[in-house]
């Protein structure tokens, strides 16, 4: 148990499967709001209104559709992959869900005697356990447009693995510069080490890098290629009904992760600015509070920008993106160094 | 200058402007995206635009050519329609049918010599080109401001004097002259 404890597992089994589910469901009822969220917001951002049928203000939108998702007819193409058509959606949403254990809802607390961090696990390696998922979240997309056993699924997942790649480089990169600042990996020591000041000053250039990086990482406009909604050629072309819903909360959870670590990464957390100490429960609104304006942001931009031709997107990953994200990071070095 | 590209014999002289330069052209990225998500916010401020519409209608202008209706005098309630066919014989479409009758004494419904004893117009061939309101001597047929006229059957779509002599069940928010 000592060994554990200093990876900071000191909490009995019992409150980390306690933890698991209220993280996993509070998040979960979340998605269903925030698809909501971003469909009435975009509405406004176009001057419409956005779902505004079904139930109060529209809010039950969601639900209907996942009713109508759930009771359609399950069909694959003959000259899919049975086994893997059907295991790519876990894969994706089950690493989606995975990473969402890092982002740290609050500081270690006293419940009922036992001291409960308010969050999935906070392991040493923080960071890279995120991008480790991330990694394997590509496996989802990659199995799932290949066993579709569809040329255009292919392409889709072809392109969605070629970008996937590219900006997850510079996405770490841009996150190395705040770990060299922090001097840990543990995402809650990084969020304690921004008592003083939020990284997203002193890290400006690395914020920008992360957020354009996460864009595509999470495949939201502008870099929505693999979706496309418009062109209709993505890795889930083939997909309907259930395991397409499982493909966008998967979308959808890995905005959410992103936004969370954006916010413990770059906006301090759960703390707040201007020396405010407030009692630890309010710690995990805090946090999801930074997290709904990362969201907004999110939303915003795809409201706005036009989707990139696929030799941009590379071109700017590879050429723009990746070379300023170095050049932060060594700049950063040296600072931290000198 | 040189071109990428060959533009023709015709073309004596490009003139380009300079090439930005890289804090000139990060400020023309960043600020072509800054300025289109400002415009994006301003859409919030200004508010939807959209009209709910079965609970909001689009007001329609006051010679906007929507269903028919059949007029009656105002003071004797009787038809204005005599059941000239004249209308029938102006639509284009050859949607309307009247049959006449004589008005006798005692059964006395339109102020001329006969009426129209059966008028239906099959709304399902109408091309609203208000000919028929054009045609009609007396002005017994004017195009009303409805526009709501979907139904179930195509039997449903033919209608007939009584109807179209009726007031219309839910009224046409109309557009004032000159709006």
């Amino acid at each position: 148990m000592t060994a554990l404890a200093l990876v900071n597992y000191f909490e009995p089994w019992w409150v980390q499967i306690i933890k698991a589910l209220v993280i996993f469901g509070v998040i979960f009822a979340m998605l269903p709001v925030i698809i909501v969220y971003e469909r009435k917001l975009l509405g406004r951002f176009q001057g419409r209104y956005g779902p505004n049928r079904v139930g109060p203000y529209g809010l039950a939108q969601p639900l209907a559709e996942i009713v109508k998702f759930a009771t359609k007819e399950p069909s694959r193409p003959t000259t899919s992959v049975g086994y893997l058509f059907r295991i790519a959606p876990v894969i994706a949403i089950l690493t989606a869900v995975s990473a969402l254990a890092l982002v740290p809802f609050g500081d270690v607390q006293h419940i009922f005697g036992q001291r409960v961090g308010l969050y999935g696990i906070d392991v040493s390696i923080g960071p890279l356990y995120v991008f480790a998922f991330a990694g394997i979240s590509f496996y989802g997309i990659m199995l799932g447009g290949w066993s579709s056993g569809s040329k255009y699924a292919f392409l889709g997942a072809m392109r969605a693995a070629a970008q996937l790649i590219s900006y997850e480089v510079s996405q770490g990169l841009a996150l190395v510069g705040v770990i060299l600042t922090a001097g840990t990996l543990s995402l809650t020591g990084i969020v304690h080490a921004q008592a003083g000041l939020w990284y997203f000053i002193p890290q400006i250039v690395g914020f920008l890098i992360f957020m354009t990086a996460s864009f595509a990482e999470t495949n939201r406009a502008p870099f929505d290629l693999m979706e496309a909604d418009s062109e209709i050629i993505g890795y889930f072309t083939e997909y309907g009904g259930t395991p397409f819903v499982a493909y966008l909360f998967a979308e959808y959870t890995n905005m959410i992760v992103v936004s969370g670590i954006t916010v413990t990464v770059f906006f301090g957390g759960w703390l707040l600015p201007f020396g405010i100490h407030p009692p630890g429960w309010v710690d995990p609104f805090v946090v999801l509070a930074k997290m709904l304006l990362i969201i907004t942001l999110f939303i915003w931009v795809r409201a706005t920008l036009p989707r990139l031709r696929y030799d941009q997107l590379m071109s700017f990953g590879w050429k723009i993106l990746l070379p300023l994200a170095t050049l932060n990071l060594v700049v950063t070095a040296v600072l931290v160094v000198s | 200058m040189t071109l990428p590209y060959d533009p023709g014999p015709d073309v004596i002289e490009v003139i380009r402007a300079p090439a930005a330069g890289p804090v000139r052209g990060a400020y023309r990225t960043f600020g072509a995206t800054l300025r289109g998500l400002k415009t994006t916010f301003g859409r919030i401020v200004e508010g939807p635009t959209t009209i709910q519409y079965p609970e909001e209608k689009t007001p329609v202008y006051p010679r906007f050519r929507g269903r028919h209706k059949l007029h009656r005098f105002e003071d004797t309630g009787l038809e204005k329609c005599v059941g000239c066919s004249l209308c029938a014989a102006a639509c284009p479409a050859d949607c309307i049918r009247v049959v006449a009758a004589e008005n006798t004494p005692e059964n006395r419904i339109s102020a001329g010599e006969r009426y129209a004893a059966v008028y239906e117009i099959n709304l399902s061939r109408c091309i609203f080109c208000g000919y028929c309101e054009v045609a009609c001597p007396f002005d017994a047929i004017t195009m009303g401001h409805d526009y709501e006229m979907s139904d179930y059957t195509r039997s449903d779509l033919i209608f007939t004097k009584e109807m179209l002599l009726a007031e219309p069940i839910e009224r046409t928010p109309l557009r004032r002259e000159g709006e």
